[in-house]
This record gives structure tokens, C-alpha cells and sequence, in this order.
């Protein structure tokens, strides 16, 4: 039958494209079917990608072989380096985008991509099998899909409404419909479903502005790429602008709160604590006079939407007219004339807690959810959901077990073990403070943490493994030589390194530990100084950590040994010795996977723990 | 019951615990275990013992540098796995003071171990297989009991004094580690400047205020366990008397023959409200009697250990010198008059007999008490070794914080300080991180 497939995902957003991309890789018959061939690829909002934290997803997500650094890339138009002046673990690469060059990048890799093909529809209905199982979907023009296993990343359109302060009108994101059937039907199935919001400022026409009156922030002098299959950024490079909001401008906005349709209450849905609106940032900052804005472009003068500039900071869902008088109280935006005005969008989220780690729905085998549908919010979490949801998609199909990702593995497996775990109460995106073993999981080492992981998936092409297997032998030796070569504390202090003069001879790698500076490293060790920068930098990161990271591994032992001990789904508490109602309460509402997650149950005893795990360890060995 | 080798040989962090009660026995025996355990004892001792056989060695605070002897303890190595808890682990039996039990502790702490939480040996013993379910399951519920007497304990604590002051701090440091990882997080959201130094200079403050706390003289474990005075002196001074007459009963032999007391006797009284040891020993003086000989081995040992000593002789037998701190009395004064002072410090001149002087001496030793006992600065007193350990990692972890190259790093030794007070106050999630972060300050493009 023509229209049978391994996996079928629905949604073209970036979860939906990650997904559908490793899906393919990973060898599956994949189908991506999404409203609008023509939106495929595109940022609803900020056409920006990466930041801390987020920057490490979009590292794991190219170690991974998906596409999002490989477009960001090509269409980066102003590359920084956040957090240059800290430590390599919490640097955070970003990159701005044309718009279009990014859509176009992302379509250029999905059509590149073998085994998957793409379709513009409307998708209404889930079909399922006798046994509950998915078992394919329908259209809105009747067509039907089947596939074993179906992938949904509907975004912000499962019943989207838009609001211009008082004004709503059913919408994915401006411009687009909703999907309101899907979300009916989803709903009908009987999943947990609540409602979230988010917001995007209005866009200006950037000859209104005042346009080099205005501070400037430019990109870093040489951009350094996303993907290990970059070799450098190839597009020119632009800079922004700098304004900020005054007391005239929240006096506006406080005058116009009741317009608002977050602050009159028209939103149910509860918005992020960190990208608030403008609205909420004067109301609870009331003591702050100003507020800093960054002007984007949203394209290269010329491509489409060169024209176009995004003020950052000042989301918002007052009415346009208010949106104008705002806006104009700020340096160099006098006379800024809004091409599109801002604006909230509210829509439904699946309590992820329904979810497994492999991003399927415990409820309805095949099924997997990914993307802002799981309650997060950002291009990056999205991108990063959909390529595991992809690859377990694919493995289904193929009857393989499924893969998951643990939070000492990756910030992917931080947040998808948040999102199952935890739930969500705004929409969630990722911090570096979230991840506990954050010096351990950095941007930089992304690829030796989760390429030789996603070899074993399948979804790392051939091109990328042999790229990846050189750098890493080339780590490898230059760590051994490191370690191997010592001095006695007088040539290196002669070389200008501060170590006490105690007789005890000191490796390379001592020496780095110190943070000894580059000319005293050149002296002593030519070699290292001459190696290729990503080979030399990481092994001076490791070694500048190598207290923290001995720790960070020790804890990381004991939380596998404690999570490699499974609390069985089907698990009855009543049956283990010893425990006290109260503690058989607590295990039962929590339901902790394994012994590591039992632990992280508040207000249980350590006597109740052991006595489960005594049980458990029974088990195992029966 | 067969057990994944896996786990069997999985690593754990060296963990300890006092195995005997805390009633006041004679002996007070710290077991340790985990990896590394070997290190740790090496580092007590200078070489390891032979292994499974007690041999008696001093106990250093570090053995290579010969920095702070602790104890003279009974020593058992006990490599892994033949043993309770399957890992590397070792038992000191210790003399049961409190001061040496915490001083010992102490070091533990600087070697790398730390406090084991309630029922762990036996959850590592379960681990590595060494007792089995029915065994387990025992044992659970003698640990149950316990848990909830600690339970109480700790919760009567967190109404105090105590838990208002740990709290005080962990809501400090989670505000700190906040401002932190806003600057980590958000560096372009022009978080006001001063936010980093503000940081520091807390951080500091911290540091300061619990490492006072920690020097309080361990007034709080003195509480606790009460005091101990040590009565020393040449043989005949009137030692015994005077223990009798304090304890207001004749706990001790009182003879005219010199070397009567040949060992350490010990009676609990009360003294200014405080529960007060007071130990009689033997004479002290140049013996070939092996037995007294070592009754003034032990003698010396208390003065040694004693929070307080009272110096005792008679005019004849004057000292010339004073052991440190001690309280000199000359006693018989109805036979010959007491010296002024020694070394400058006033004598104190009783006759037990004529009962003269005593409440001049009464006084003397309940000043002392309140003294060593009493919170006169800012901060009541540590009163369990647990929270001692805990604060001291805090306090090791802020130090490094404020020495550390780079902001994720102070994050780290930050959180790791946040982790230690969080034993003592419940632990801190991310989540209450990030409501403190965007509680303060306006974040989010
Ligand atoms: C107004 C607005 C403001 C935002 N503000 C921010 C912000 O400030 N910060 C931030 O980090 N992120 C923001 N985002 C979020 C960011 O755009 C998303 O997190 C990210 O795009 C989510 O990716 P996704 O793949 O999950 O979904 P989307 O990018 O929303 O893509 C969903 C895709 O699925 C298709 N689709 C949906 N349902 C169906 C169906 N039934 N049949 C066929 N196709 C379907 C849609 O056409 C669309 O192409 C905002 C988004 C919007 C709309
Ligand atoms: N004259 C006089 N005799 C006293 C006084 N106090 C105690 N004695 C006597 O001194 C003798 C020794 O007293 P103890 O209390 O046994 O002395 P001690 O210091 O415990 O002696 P050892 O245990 O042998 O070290 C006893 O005979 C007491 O009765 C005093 O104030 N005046
Ligand atoms: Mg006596």
C-alpha cells in the first residue's frame, strides 16, 4: 500500500524535522507531514539558536548527526560566544539566523536525507489498533497514513489562540491555523492535557529606526561553528543594536495593563518565569527603570526579511496601538513603525509525566510526543526531543528495545528526565543549572559524550563517525603524552608557572591544572601549543577541571549502580516487609523507576529504602 | 543470596559512624567503610596494620606530618570483602571522651569520609551481599527505631535554636548560589554589577560565621555530654576527700597511705545545672608498682582530656609548675599555710577537714562550668558531631568557593556547600534555585 510507513511524524517545527531526519537516518520508512511545506523549518519567534544551556543542546543534537547546528550554520548571521570570560563548561554558543537561509538550510538537509519523504497535510485523527496501539493517522481530506509508529510535534497549533490584547483569534502562530481536531482528539483519548502560553514582540521596519545612533553589538570576530562538520562560517556577518525601555515606557505599559490579555486574565495558561512578558517584567520589577532591548535583523540586507528587525525583550500582548506608543519612548525607535505587532499565544501541552524516557505515551504504545506539545518551550528543546523521539520511532518499527539518554549522559537526558519526571508548571527550557553534572557535560565534549552513543543508535552517518573516531584518537594521544612528560618544580618555575618548590615532579597535565599560562606552556611543551585548538583546548579543560570531574564521576558510578537496580512497573509495595503505611503511601504516589529515583522521594526513611531494597534485590535474583 | 558482580565491586565514598551508642561508655568504637578506607587509615596512622588483628597505635590527625595526636587506640584493619559491609573498612576503639570522639571525627572528615547516614552499613552490607533479606529486614527494623528517635531529636532541634540558625545560613548560601547562577545563566540580561561582588562578600561572611561557629569551643557537645573535671595531684593530697565531699557521698577510698586510689574513678554530680564527670586519680609520682604505674599513665590521660583540672596538693608538696590551665588548690591548710600563687596564678587554700574554704572553691568550679558552657557570643553551640561534620564540609566547600579561577567552579563548590547544610535542614532542589533567581532579578528576552 502506498501510504504504509515505518514512522510517520507529524509537524514540521524543529522537533518535527529532527525527528523525521533521525528517524530516516536510523533506516526507518519515514513520512513528515505538516500543514504548510512552505513553514517547514521556520522560527516562530526569536530567529536565533543556541544560548547557555541551550547551545549545549544544539551541540548533542549535531553529536547526535541531526540538523539544527548544520543549519544554523549556514544561516548564522552573527555568531557569539555567551560566557566567553567563564569556564569552557558553561560557555554557550549562539548564532542569529536569516530566517530564510535557515528554512532553506533545513529543507536542502530533509530532502538530502534518504528513506524520508514529505507531504503537506492537516492531520485529525489517530487510528489505533485492536490492542490499543497506534496504528496510523488520518487527514483532514480523508487520506490515511499507517506506521507502527507515529511521532506528533504539533507545537504551539493544538487549539492555538492568538492574542493582540483583547482581540483572540484561533491560530498556531500568526499567519497559521490551528489544529483543533488533533487536540479534540487527543484530549478524547483521555490524556492529560493542560494549557500553557508564550509571547513574541512585534517586528519594526528597520529604516524606521535611528538605526546608528544606537550602541552597537557585534558578532565575535571569528565565529566559531555549531556542527564538527563545519569547517567555518562562510556568510557575512551583521551587528546589532542596543536600546533600552525608560520610565516613560512603563508608565505606558502600567497604564495599559487592564488591555493586556495576559494581566486581565483572557489567558489561562500559565507563561515561563524567565522570558516574560514586558508586561510582567514591569509589574514585578517594579523598582527597575529600564529594561535593555537588542535589535536583531531578522535577515542579510536584501534576502527576504532584511527589513526586519526583532526588539528583544519586549514580548508583550498589549493592543497594537499601545504596543506603537511603547515602543516609540525608546531611544532610536522615535519613530519605529511596526510591520507586525506583537503578540501571546495560548495552546495545549501533554502533561509529559504521561511519557516515557523514550518519549512515548505509556498509554498508547507507538505513540511518541516531542517538542513544545511536552510543555517546553524554545527551538533547541524542541530539536532535541524530536531526535531521540525519532530514533525511538524508528527502533519501534523495527522491533529494537528502546533508547534513552541519562542525566549524566546529556542535557537531553536532564530535561527529558524533568519533563517525565517532574511534569512541567510554565513552559520549560533548558539552564546549565539545571544539570547537575555540569562541568562534566559541556558543549565542548559533546560529541565524545553522545557520537559513539548514537553510532550504536544508528543514526550517525558514516562520514561523521570517521570524522569523530580521528579527533578522538587524536585526544587520546595528545592526553597520554601529557600525562607522560614532567619537569621538576625549577624549569617550570623558570617557565613562569607558579608551583611550590617541594621536589615532586609535575606532568603536562599538573602544569594545566594550575592554569598556567599559554607562553609558559609554549616553552615548556612546543608540541601541545602546535596542536589543532580543539584537541589542545580540551585537553587543558579537562585538566583545569580534573578535581571536580574525579568527583562527578564517583557520583555518577553510584547513581548507575543505584538506578540499575528497576522498581518493576506492575511493582506492589504491599508485599515488601517492614514498611509503614506512610512510607508504602509515598513509594506508591511516586512510582520511582529504579532504587536512584526511590531515594529522591521526600520524607522517605532510610529504613523504608533499605527494606525496599531488599525486596528488590530478591527479585532481581529470583 | 547471589548478587551482580557489578555492584559487588561498585565504588562507594568511605563513610563513618560511632558503633557503639553514645551512652558513656569506656570505649567508644568508629567504624569506617568504602573505597579508599585504606588511604584514610594511612593517613591516621602512617603504615597500615596487619590485617584482622587489634594492635594498639597512636592516632594522628595527619601521621606524615605527625600533625595533632588524637588517640592511643585499639586499631582493626579490615580489608574487603570478608567482613560486615563486603568493602575496605577498619574500627578504632577510641577512649570514650567527647572531645577525643569528635577530634576524630573530625580528621575522618579531612580524610575524605563522611558521616554515614542512618542504616548505610547495613544497606552496603546488603549491597555487596553480605547479609541476606530475613537478616536485612531485621535490621531494618532496629534501624526504624532509631531513625524515629533521631527523627525526634532532629525535629525538636529544627524548632530551636539551632534549626533557626542552620536555617538562617542555608537560605543565605541558596541566595548566594542563586546570584550565582543567575550570573552563570543570564550574563546578557545586565544583572546589576555589584550582583558578583555582593556574592563574594557574603560567601565570606558565611564562611566566617560558621567557621566561629565550628571554633565555639564545642560548648554544645559539652552540654550534651556534660563536663568532665579531672582532679590530679601527688599521692595523699586529700584528691579522694575532695571527690567524696563534691559528689556528697564516699564514692572513694580515703586512706592516710600514699598511692591509695590506683585507678581513675569516676562519678557524675551536678554542678551550675551542668552534668559534670568528676574523675579522682591516682597520686600522681615516680612508681615501680606496675599497677600504679599505670594508674598514673591513666591519670595523666585525663588531664590530657579533662575540659577542666583541678591541681591539688598540700603546702609541703607545692608544685612549681602549673599544668596548663589548671586550677591550683592547696589543701590541709589547717596544717600549713598555702602559697600566694604559682606562676602568678592566686592558690585557692581549703582544709577538707575543718571544711574552710570549700564554698570559696564551690564558686571557683561552677564559674568554670558557666564558662565553658556558656553562649555568650552570637551563636548557640553545635551539639551533635553529625552537624559538626556537616558544617565543616560547608565550611571547606565556601572556602574554596572564594579561592577557586572560575565562576562555575565557585557554582560548583557553592552547591556542594548548599548539599552539606542541606543535611541539617532538608535538601534544596533546582526548582527552589530558579524561583530565587527569577524572584530577584527581571530575566528572560
Ligand atoms: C508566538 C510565539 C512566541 C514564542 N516565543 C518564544 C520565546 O520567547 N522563547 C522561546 O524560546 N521560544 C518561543 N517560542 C517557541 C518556539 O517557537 C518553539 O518552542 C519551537 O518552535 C517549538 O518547536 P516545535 O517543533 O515543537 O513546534 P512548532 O515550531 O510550533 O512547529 C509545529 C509544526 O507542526 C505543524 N502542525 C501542527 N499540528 C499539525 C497537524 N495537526 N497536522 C499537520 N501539521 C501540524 C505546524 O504547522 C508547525 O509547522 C514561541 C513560539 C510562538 C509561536
Ligand atoms: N589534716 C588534714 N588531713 C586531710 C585533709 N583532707 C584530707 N586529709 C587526710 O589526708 C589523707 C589522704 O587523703 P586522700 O583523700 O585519700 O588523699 P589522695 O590525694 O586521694 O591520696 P592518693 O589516692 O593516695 O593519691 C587522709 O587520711 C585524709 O583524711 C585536710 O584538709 N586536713
Ligand atoms: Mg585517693
Amino acid at each position: 500500500m502506498k501510504n504504509q510507513f515505518d514512522v510517520i511524524v507529524v509537524g514540521g517545527g524543529h522537533a518535527g524535522c529532527e525527528a523525521a531526519a533521525a528517524a530516516a537516518r536510523c533506516g526507518a520508512r519515514t513520512v513528515l507531514l505538516t500543514h504548510r511545506m512552505e513553514t517547514v523549518g521556520a522560527m516562530s519567534c526569536n530567529p536565533a539558536i543556541g544560548g547557555i544551556g541551550k547551545g549545549h543542546l544544539v551541540r548533542e543534537i549535531d553529536a547526535l548527526d541531526g540538523l539544527m547546528g548544520r543549519a544554523a550554520d549556514a544561516a548564522g548571521i552573527h555568531f557569539k560566544l555567551l560566557n566567553r570570560s567563564k569556564g569552557p563548561a558553561v560557555h554557550g554558543p549562539r548564532a542569529q539566523a536569516d530566517r530564510g537561509l535557515y528554512r532553506d538550510a533545513i529543507h536542502t538537509l530533509l530532502h538530502a536525507t534518504e528513506n524520508l519523504t514529505l507531504l503537506e497535510a492537516a492531520v485529525d485523527d489517530l487510528n489505533l489498533a485492536p490492542d490499543g496501539s497506534v496504528s496510523g493517522v488520518t487527514c483532514e481530506d480523508g487520506r490515511t497514513f499507517t506506521a507502527p509508529s507515529v511521532v506528533i510535534a504539533a507545537g504551539t497549533f493544538l487549539r492555538g489562540v492568538i492574542h493582540f490584547g483583547h482581540d483572540t483569534q484561533p491560530a498556531g502562530r500568526v499567519g497559521d491555523r490551528p489544529a483543533n481536531a488533533l487536540g479534540r482528539r487527543l484530549e478524547a483519548l483521555g490524556l492529560p492535557m493542560g494549557r500553557l502560553k508564550t509571547g513574541t514582540p512585534a517586528r519594526l521596519d528597520r529604516a524606521s529606526i535611528d538605526w546608528e545612533s544606537l550602541a552597537e553589538d557585534a558578532g565575535d570576530a571569528q565565529p566559531e561553528p555549531f556542527s564538527r562538520l563545519t569547517e567555518r562560517i562562510t556568510n557575512p556577518q551583521i551587528s546589532c543594536r542596543i536600546t533600552a525601555t525608560n520610565e516613560r515606557t512603563h508608565d505606558i505599559i502600567r497604564d495599559s495593563l487592564h488591555l493586556s490579555a495576559v494581566y486581565s486574565g483572557a489567558i489561562a495558561g500559565r507563561g515561563p518565569r524567565y522570558c516574560p512578558s514586558i508586561e510582567d517584567k514591569v509589574v514585578r520589577f517594579a523598582e527597575r527603570t529600564s529594561h535593555q532591548i537588542f535589535l536583531e535583523p531578522e535577515a542579510l540586507p536584501g534576502n527576504p526579511g532584511g527589513d526586519l528587525v526583532y526588539p528583544n525583550g519586549i514580548s508583550t500582548s498589549l493592543p497594537p496601538a499601545v504596543q506603537e506608543r511603547m515602543i516609540r519612548t525608546m531611544a532610536g525607535l522615535e519613530n519605529a513603525r511596526i510591520v507586525r505587532p506583537g503578540y501571546a499565544v495560548e495552546y495545549d501541552y501533554i502533561d509529559p509525566r504521561a511519557l516515557t524516557h523514550s518519549l512515548e505515551l505509556r498509554a498508547i504504545p507507538g505513540l511518541f510526543m516531542a517538542g513544545q506539545i511536552n510543555g517546553t518551550t524554545g527551538y533547541e528543546e524542541a530539536g532535541a526531543q524530536g531526535l531521540l523521539a525519532g530514533v525511538n520511532a524508528a527502533h519501534r518499527a523495527a522491533g529494537n528495545t528502546p533508547v534513552t539518554l541519562s542525566r549524566s549522559d546529556a542535557y537531553i537526558g536532564v530535561m527529558i528526565d524533568d519533563l517525565v519526571t517532574q511534569g512541567v508548571s510554565e513552559p520549560y527550557r533548558m539552564f546549565t543549572s539545571r544539570a547537575e553534572y555540569r562541568l562534566t557535560l559541556r558543549a565542548d565534549n559533546a560529541d565524545l559524550r553522545l557520537t559513539p552513543i548514537g553510532e550504536t543508535w544508528g543514526c550517525v552517518d558514516t562520514m561523521r563517525a570517521t570524522l569523530f573516531g580521528q579527533t578522538r584518537v587524536a585526544i587520546q594521544s595528545a592526553t597520554e603524552r601529557a600525562a607522560q612528560e614532567t619537569w621538576l618544580p625549577a624549569p617550570l618555575i623558570a617557565a613562569g608557572v607558579s608551583v611550590s618548590p617541594d621536589g615532586r615532579r609535575r606532568s603536562l597535565l599538573d602544569v594545566l591544572a594550575t592554569g598556567a599560562k599559554a607562553d609558559a606552556i609554549g616553552l615548556l611543551a612546543p608540541w601541545f601549543v602546535a596542536l589543532p585548538p580543539r584537541i589542545r583546548l580540551h585537553v587543558e579543560t579537562e585538566a583545569r577541571y580534573s578535581g571536580y570531574l574525579a568527583r562527578q564521576e564517583r557520583e555518577i558510578r553510584q547513581l548507575h549502580n543505584e538506578s540499575s537496580i528497576i522498581v518493576p512497573e506492575d511493582f506492589d509495595f504491599s508485599r515488601v516487609g517492614g514498611l509503614s503505611a506512610e512510607m508504602r503511601e509515598r513509594f506508591e504516589r511516586a512510582h520511582p523507576a529504579n532504587f536512584a529515583a526511590a531515594q529522591r522521594i521526600p520524607g522517605v526513611t532510610p529504613s523504608a529504602l533499605m527494606a525496599l531494597l531488599a525486596h528488590l534485590k530478591q527479585q532481581q535474583a529470583a | 543470596m547471589p548478587t551482580p558482580s557489578a555492584l559487588r565491586t561498585q565504588p562507594l565514598e568511605p563513610i563513618f559512624a560511632l558503633a557503639t551508642g553514645t551512652a558513656r561508655a569506656a570505649i567508644a568504637v568508629m567504624r569506617v567503610s568504602g573505597t579508599g578506607s585504606d588511604a584514610i587509615l594511612r593517613r591516621l596512622l602512617g603504615t597500615l596494620p596487619a590485617p584482622r588483628k587489634a594492635s594498639l597505635r597512636r592516632l594522628w590527625r595527619d601521621a606524615v606530618h605527625r600533625t595533632d595526636a588524637l588517640d592511643d587506640a585499639l586499631v582493626l584493619w579490615l580489608p574487603g570483602p570478608a567482613n560486615y559491609t563486603g568493602e575496605d573498612s577498619f574500627e578504632l576503639h577510641l577512649h570514650a571522651g567527647p572531645a577525643i570522639v569528635s577530634a576524630v571525627a573530625s580528621a575522618l572528615v579531612e580524610a575524605g569520609a563522611r558521616p554515614a547516614e542512618p542504616g548505610e552499613f547495613t544497606r552496603r552490607a546488603f549491597l555487596h551481599g553480605r547479609i541476606d533479606l530475613t537478616e536485612a529486614e531485621g535490621i531494618a527494623d532496629l534501624i526504624e527505631a532509631e531513625t524515629e528517635a533521631q527523627r525526634k531529636q532532629a525535629l525538636a532541634q529544627s524548632e530551636g535554636r539551632l534549626g533557626t540558625l542552620y536555617r538562617g545560613w542555608a537560605d543565605r548560601l541558596r541566595n548566594v548560589l542563586a546570584r550565582q547562577e543567575a550570573l552563570i545563566d543570564f550574563p546578557d540580561e545586565d544583572l546589576p554589577p555589584e550582583v558578583e561582588a555582593a556574592l563574594l562578600t557574603e560567601t565570606a561572611a558565611l564562611r566566617d560565621e560558621i567557621s566561629a561557629h565550628l571554633a565555639d569551643g564545642e560548648r554544645g557537645e559539652r552540654i550534651r555530654r556534660g563536663l568532665t573535671i579531672a582532679i590530679v595531684g601527688p599521692p595523699n593530697a586529700g584528691k579522694s576527700t575532695l571527690l567524696n565531699h563534691l559528689a556528697e557521698r564516699q564514692a572513694a577510698i580515703v586512706s592516710p597511705v600514699a598511692g591509695t586510689t590506683r585507678d581513675a574513678i569516676e562519678i557524675v554530680t551536678m554542678l551550675a545545672g551542668v552534668r559534670v564527670t568528676l574523675v579522682d586519680t591516682a597520686g600522681l609520682r615516680e612508681t615501680t608498682d606496675p599497677i600504679e604505674a599505670e594508674g598514673v599513665k591513666r591519670a595523666m590521660f585525663h588531664v590530657e582530656h579533662a575540659d577542666c583540672v583541678v591541681q591539688m596538693f598540700f603546702a609541703e608538696a607545692a608544685p612549681d609548675h602549673l599544668l596548663p590551665g589548671a586550677l591550683p588548690v592547696c589543701n590541709k591548710i589547717d596544717l600549713a599555710p598555702a602559697p600566694f600563687t604559682i606562676e602568678d596564678v592566686p592558690v585557692l587554700g581549703i582544709s577538707l577537714r575543718d571544711e574552710t574554704g570549700l564554698a570559696a572553691l564551690q564558686e571557683n568550679l561552677e564559674r568554670r562550668v558557666r564558662e565553658l558552657t556558656a553562649s555568650g557570643s552570637i551563636a548557640p553551640p553545635l551539639t551533635r558531631a553529625r552537624h559538626r561534620a556537616a558544617a565543616m564540609v560547608a565550611h571547606e566547600h565556601l572556602k574554596a568557593a572564594l579561592a577557586v579561577d572560575w565562576p562555575e567552579m565557585r557554582g560548583e563548590e557553592l552547591r556542594l556547600a548548599m548539599r552539606a547544610l542541606g543535611r541539617l535542614t532538608g535538601e534544596v532542589g533546582v526548582e527552589d534555585l530558579l524561583d530565587t533567581v527569577f524572584g530577584q532579578f527581571c530575566i528572560g528576552k
